[in-house]
């Protein structure tokens, strides 16, 4: 479709009918193309599947069919949003072009959109709502385990709601940074127009809501049994609804693979002149480091979902003891990919964390090279120590002390991190805006969660951890109280340039320190459950721990209370106040403080030359000091 | 404004609904009190649910409990604590067999036994079992042999009134109250790996509650 | 105003603070700490969790110190706008710190190895062929994981297999973890042993039970609906005792030995699926 609407004059929307403007290529046809593709696919599987094999399919458990139906589903939506015009338009000989309803107005963030900043909007609502239905989840969760036996929700839905929290979590904050905020920043960060693949970048946002939405659909099709992690043989012994949890991780995993090519793309080849790779500021170093990690983990999970597809659908033995398939074989690609995963979920944190600090304390970042090479080391290192997740499950005893070893060895990259948080803090003049108290909330998170870690990486130590609350508490401690806390750290930094209005500052300091206590009190004594003898997805306990887990549900009813701040917060600050922020509320010297707001289309008038990274803070200390203050140390 | 409004109004309409399907249990049935003393389950076990009772799955195996005279579709049974229940199973589905043949013998019982179409035993052929009613946490395991598979008058759907079946009595003691689960432990769901898949794994088929108050 | 010697000060209240909560940290959590002395392995895996504590103990401290510390004395003074020193490294405290950190991180791997290995697998499953394998005699008891119930098996005393787990205290117990249709893990928490059961496999671990008790077992792989539900309470006894009870067993389930096939370390019932 070309590209031409309105063209020089300002966008004006009322000109149109609205059913001429309901007409092509939007979300309200890719809605409808998606349900007619759903159909499609569910009556062709009825066809393949229903007269043939076992019975199951005559009814409406039949796997082909909704496997194909939300398939056909995808993508119908995708073709309905409009992603099939430009490849078809070159296919047809028609010219390049770059842009696709970059100017019109609200409407543009509801489809496909090549203008980057549009698209980490996007995402930053997207994932926030799925944010909110975890969450949501999770509150169901806590009231169920206020019993020691299954009382107010039913033991199958318990399953698929603990699956539902986590499966949504860990797939939507895969890209929780990358999406909003890399895509809205990196490009002006590195002084580029553009993202390398613009459409790539509408696309993963949008396979990223299908997906969302096809998990949530789970709940029509009976839940799935497994968790987030999805092990077989429990995997092929599940209703229809487990093709949900397949269906949703295998179209995330192939939106975090786009997304980090993009990335990686954008950053290795967008660079304005002066953009060194000892100037690039360290959150685009983060970035990067998290796109490496995507590019390479991301295909081996979806691979992994075709061969559990395929188990469930045509009998194929991949995992089934049966048929000569091997459990073990789910569980070592599983978390070849998930490990690498969850580096993905801390590196955009350190990230965040490295780029705020020198802005609140006025100091250079502290370390550059040394947060560089513990980034980089983390991602190397993450491929290498998956086996600590099968320290009990009987693989080769050989194995295990390498595995013990390859996990010890990674919190030498990740100490880095602190060595640089504690530098830059050193002697600096910390300011404590509502980002800098997430921000200094994260070295106490992500501290107990990185010490737990320890524990559970020595395997006599597993033996009692393992597959209880403790790894519960050391994960929400690492995911939560490190991920979280400085993607609600970027909202409340970015946010005024992104949109250009300001958060009411008392709601945005309640909802932190409501939010940090409750977050401490919810998790920490979950550390104690697990040791107590409290194994991981149950809703029956042993009725000695009720007053723990009562303590829990209670700080876990507040801290939903406390994100409930934050949506107060946000709908009241920037829809109804609207009151606009100052051009550069934090005083920082990054470039994307400097443009104006809203940023121009284009970003910039003219391609920036950079001559130092964004860290020229701080006095620089006399000559005859021990440390002068060269740029890109 | 308008839009956003109906945002969340939508938002608390979808939460409202997912909160009623993650709360809903199938209902609580009561033993009846038995003749005899003590409190009298009636329960049967039949191959396919059928469309009646089931509109999602008709052709998922379950139990049903008769309660005042018409059978009920629900595994949720409550019993008074520290009493004698004596059960009476109507078996009207074809033998599958058990995993684990250990489940061959009854336990935990009265006597260690069960009545099977009026004769006495203590275990039965692990290969023609149908179903288990089992309740782990109390220690009760009584496999159900199954209705042959060539027996004419073969029940399809449930309430089986008048199919081929067989009668399974036995009485087991209540202690302190709880909620106990129960389930079967013979891979009876048709077409999911292991057999225990499916209606296995659902409440209302072939798990559910005892609740000893 | 002179600035005071702030790596000084810092220095010393964290020294002071390791000092007291160190000795503290392992005087009064450690003898509190799981899994209890249920078990040789267990007591192992107590004194592994101290040896961890009292190396995360001065690290915690020395963060958190140092957050709060510098939230004290690196203030913005109200509405001021100064600026820090433009400082953007220090080779002599980088080096330090990555050699202090390796250090501590490969003791503390070569630790857990050594102790893994002298432990016998230190209570969780080794797979089929444990790197180390205690001598002397063993008792062998199968753990079979079934949706939903562990069961029981005695090889050595005819193949007996009992509902529950009755285990003779002082005794070397062999347990053979499988499983018969999805991955469970049979967690004894008391004895600190923890062992995935794979359908089609036999896993390995080895614990010495040295106390008389009660102990509690739960499943700890999510293996359904009733995965919570799935837990027992075994007890260990004396050996005079436990063989009374074996023997009872055995006639108690004589009818089902009978229905039982022979003691294998793995097994591949039928019906793969039912109809099949």
């Amino acid at each position: 479709m070309s590209t031409t609407t309105a063209s020089a004059s300002a966008p004006q929307p009322t000109h149109r009918p609205l059913w001429r403007r309901a007409l092509g290529f939007n979300l309200l046809t890719a809605v409808l193309l998606g349900v007619g593709g759903y159909y499609l696919g569910w009556f062709i599987g009825h066809q393949i599947s229903g007269p043939s094999f076992n019975y199951e399919s005559a009814t409406d458990e039949n796997d082909v069919a909704l496997l194909l139906a939300y398939f056909f589903g995808v993508v119908g939506f995708l073709i309905g949003l409009g992603f099939a015009n430009y490849p078809l338009s070159r296919l047809l000989g028609r010219p390049a072009s770059l842009r696709e309803k970059e100017q019109e107005g609200i409407g543009r963030y509801f489809g496909l959109c090549t203008d980057h900043k549009v698209v980490g909007l996007q995402y930053l609502v997207g994932i926030g709502v799925f944010f909110f239905i975890g969450g949501l989840n999770a509150m169901l969760i806590r009231t169920e385990l206020l019993h020691d036996t299954p009382t107010v929700v039913g033991p199958n839905q318990y399953l698929s709601l603990v699956g539902m929290h986590g499966t949504m979590m860990m797939g939507m904050f895969t890209s929780g940074v990358l999406g909003p905020f890399a895509n809205y920043f990196v490009p002006i960060m590195i002084g580029a127009r553009r993202m390398a693949f613009p459409r790539i970048e509408s696309l993963t946002f949008w396979l990223l809501m299908a997906a969302g939405f096809i998990l949530t659909s789970t709940i029509f099709f009976g839940g799935f049994p497994t968790g987030w992690t999805g092990y077989e043989p429990l995997n092929d012994q599940a209703v229809i609804g487990m093709d949900s949890y397949i269906c949703f991780f295998a179209l995330v995993g192939v939106s975090m693979c786009l997304l980090g090519v993009n990335m990686l793309a954008t950053i290795m080849t967008m660079r304005a002149p002066g953009m060194t790779w000892s100037r690039l500021p360290i959150f685009v170093w983060s970035v990067f480091a998290t796109a490496v990690i995507l590019v390479l983990a991301a295909p081996v999970l979806v691979a992994t979902l075709l061969m559990a597809s395929l188990d469930r659908t045509i009998d194929t033995s991949f995992f089934i003891v049966g048929g000569g398939g091997s459990p073990y074989l789910f569980e070592n690609l599983f978390w070849f990919f998930g490990h690498p995963e969850v580096y993905v979920l801390a590196l955009p944190g350190f990230g965040i964390l490295l780029e705020l600090l020198p802005v609140f304390a006025r100091k250079p970042l502290w370390g550059y090279r040394l947060a560089v090479s513990g980034m980089l080391g983390v991602t190397l290192l993450s491929f290498f120590v998956w086996q600590h997740h099968l320290f009990v499950s009987g693989i080769n005893a050989d194995l295990r002390p390498f595995y013990m070893l390859s996990t010890e060895i990674i919190s030498i990259p990740t100490g880095f991190i602190f060595l640089c948080v504690m530098g830059t803090l050193w002697k600096g003049r910390i300011s404590f805006a509502v980002p800098m108290l997430f921000c200094l909330a994260w070295v106490f998170n992500f501290l107990i969660g990185g010490l737990s870690g320890v524990f559970l990486s020595d395997a006599p130590s597993d033996t009692g951890t393992h597959g209880s609350f403790f790894v519960m508490a050391h994960f929400h401690y690492t995911i939560m109280g490190g991920l979280i806390f400085t993607f609600f750290a970027a909202i409340y930094y970015w946010v005024p340039k992104m949109t250009g209005l300001r958060f009411n500052e008392s709601l945005a300091k309640w909802h932190f320190w409501l939010m940090f206590i409750s977050f401490n009190s919810t998790f920490l004594p979950l550390f104690a459950l697990g040791m107590k003898g409290m194994p991981r997805r149950v809703s029956s306990y042993a009725p000695n721990l009720v007053g723990l887990n009562v303590w829990v549900s209670i700080s876990a009813f507040v801290l939903g209370f406390s994100m409930l701040i934050f949506l107060f917060n946000a709908v009241y600050s920037l829809i109804f106040v609207r009151e606009p922020a100052a051009a550069n509320p934090w005083h920082s010297k990054s470039i994307e403080w400097q443009t104006p707001t809203p940023v121009p289309v284009h970003n910039f008038e003219q391609i920036p030359v950079f001559d130092a990274d964004p860290y020229d803070y701080g006095t620089p200390l006399p000559l005859a000091g021990t440390q002068a203050a060269p740029a890109g140390t | 404004m308008g839009v956003g409004t109906a945002v969340a109004l939508v938002g608390v309409l979808i939460a409202l609904y997912v909160a009623l399907w993650a709360t809903s249990f199938p209902q609580s049935v009561a033993a009846t009190s038995a003749s005899s003393g003590g409190s009298q389950l009636t329960l049967e076990t039949v191959g396919a649910i059928g469309p009646k009772y089931s509109p999602s799955h008709p052709d998922w195996v379950s139990y049903l409990i008769k309660s005042n005279g018409r059978w009920v579709h629900s595994t949720i049974y409550t019993v008074p604590a520290n009493s004698i229940v004596h059960v009476t199973i109507y078996q009207y589905d074809s033998p599958t067999g058990l995993r684990n043949p250990f489940m061959g013998q009854v336990q935990g019982t009265v006597g260690g036994t069960m009545t099977v179409d009026g004769k006495t035993v203590n275990a039965i052929n692990p290969e023609e079992t149908s179903h288990t009613f089992a309740v782990p946490e109390l220690g009760i395991f009584v496999p159900l042999p199954g209705v042959p598979e060539e027996a004419k008058n073969a029940c399809e759907f449930a309430p089986c009134e008048g199919a081929a079946h067989r009668t399974i009595k036995f009485s087991f003691r209540t202690g302190k109250k709880g909620r106990y689960h129960w389930q079967c432990f013979v891979p009876c769901a048709a077409g999911y790996i292991n057999g225990n898949g499916g209606p296995m794994q659902t409440l209302g088929y072939m798990d559910g509650f005892l609740d000893v108050v | 105003m002179s600035e005071p010697n702030h790596a000084r000060r810092f220095g010393v209240i964290w020294l002071v603070a390791t000092l007291i909560a160190t000795p503290l940290a392992i005087l009064l959590l450690g003898p509190i700490l799981p899994p209890g002395n249920g078990s040789e392995q267990a007591s192992e895996q107590v004194t592994d969790n101290t040896v961890l504590l009292a190396m995360a103990t001065p690290v915690l401290l020395l963060v958190v110190i140092y957050l709060i510390y510098s939230v004290i004395c690196f203030r913005q003074p109200k509405g001021g706008a100064l600026e820090g020193p433009a400082v953007r490294g220090d080779a002599r405290v980088q080096t330090t710190w990555i050699v202090v950190t390796s250090l501590l991180v490969l003791s503390l791997a070569t630790f857990a190895t050594v102790r893994l290995e002298t432990d016998y697998g230190s209570g969780s499953g080794s797979g089929p062929t444990p790197l180390t394998v205690p001598k002397g005699p063993k008792l062998p008891v199968q753990v079979i994981a079934q949706q939903w119930k562990f069961t029981f098996r005695y090889p050595t005393y005819g193949g007996v297999e009992t509902p529950h787990l009755v285990l003779p205290v002082g005794q070397m117990v062999e347990l053979h973890v499988t499983s018969l249709d999805v991955i469970h893990s049979f967690w004894a928490i008391q004895l600190g042993v923890k062992v995935d059961a794979n359908p089609g496999v036999d896993n390995v671990a080895f614990v010495r039970p040295t106390r008389v008790q009660t102990f509690e077992v739960r499943c700890s792989e999510l293996c359904g609906i009733w995965h919570g539900a799935m837990f027992d309470y075994g007890h260990v006894v004396t050996p005079s005792a436990f063989k009374t009870w074996i023997h009872q067993e055995q006639v108690t389930f004589a009818p089902a030995t009978k229905l039982l096939p022979p003691y294998s370390t793995t097994y591949v019932p039928n019906p793969t699926r039912r109809g099949e």
